[in-house]
């Protein structure tokens, strides 16, 4: 057994049975936490395949960022579990039996007879001074740079969407307006009167 | 060396685990949404195997695609499950019958 297939049987033991820990946990914070370990096992997978860039990506993005998003609205959410977990295991057996049926056919398409080794060869591995990164980028800004910028495009309409849908006025809390603020002039706020000067002694009286 | 056959495996079996964890946490909305992830993750792992086996660097830019759309989904899917949760004080799928579909 080489290094390459340790480590790829390794990682990939590893992610079926955190994918398993997902679907089955009681508490969806563990749900949560075990999808954390399939992406960290499926970026170890995606380093095997030389997507360096991709591997580090998912790690940061997904896991630094999405997952944690996940957390934080399972956190905040006060969810009644028992509930959640009535009729559960009368769709059990279905779920299971689609997924072995799911799994038998796409081994039957995928298997090693038509994808092994005989019909992809292994290709060769790029040496020390490849670097998947700058491939990576030559490729995006040039042949796909429209729709680098589409993308761009799709994340800002998701900050708008996000924003707008959880933004809301209650109507006791207090905030600023800052148009009101920037129009108020000197005569609104300041009452200048006229009065007769006060001294010492007459205060006295 | 690892056969390309074996990646593809491995991504059929997240794949099929995603559609039965669909199956079974039919009522929380939130798993739902983890069970879509894990899906979108067997499938960029068929990208870049095919990537790799076929020396061509576009199945690569295709999985930098697929995980901007699955972040502004996760993003957009939060939002709405937050706001749902703050009007009806439930998550469960069973009784968001409202709109009765």
């Amino acid at each position: 057994m080489t290094f390459f297939e340790v480590v790829f049987y390794a990682f990939s033991t590893l992610m079926v049975v955190a994918a398993l820990g997902v679907v089955s946990a009681r508490n969806p914070v563990h749900s949560v936490l075990f999808l954390v370990l399939t992406f960290f096992a499926g970026s170890a997978i995606w380093l095997l395949l030389e997507a360096e860039f991709l591997a580090i990506t998912l790690v940061l993005v997904y896991v630094g960022a999405v997952m944690v998003l996940f957390l934080f609205v399972v956190m905040m959410l006060d969810i009644n579990i028992t509930r959640m977990r009535e009729g559960l295991m009368r769709y059990a057996p279905f779920g299971i039996a689609i997924a072995i049926l799911l799994i038998v056919q796409m081994i039957m398409v995928v298997g090693p007879e038509n994808f092994g080794l005989q019909a992809f060869a292994a290709p060769e591995l790029h040496g020390a001074d490849y670097s998947n990164t700058k491939e990576l980028g030559r490729v995006l800004y040039t042949d796909y740079v429209y729709a680098f910028e589409l993308a761009s495009v799709i994340l800002l309409v998701a900050i708008v969407a996000a924003i707008t849908l959880t933004m809301r006025r209650r109507p006791n809390t207090r905030h600023q307006i800052p148009g009101e603020q920037m129009k108020v002039m000197k005569q609104d706020r300041l009452r200048i009167v006229n009065m007769k000067s006060e001294t010492i002694d007459s205060e006295d009286k | 060396m690892i056969p390309l056959s074996s990646y593809l495996i491995l991504g059929a079996i997240l794949f099929a685990i995603s559609i039965a964890g669909i199956f079974i946490n039919r009522k929380n909305v939130i798993v739902l949404l983890m069970c879509i992830e894990l899906m979108l993750l067997a499938v960029n792992i068929n990208f870049i195997a095919f990537s790799h086996f076929l020396g061509d660097t576009a199945g690569q830019v295709f999985v930098f695609f697929i995980l901007t759309v699955a972040a502004a989904e996760a993003a957009i899917g939060l939002a709405i499950l937050v706001v749902v949760f703050r009007n009806r004080q439930t998550i469960n799928v069973s009784e968001l019958n409202t709109m009765k579909g």
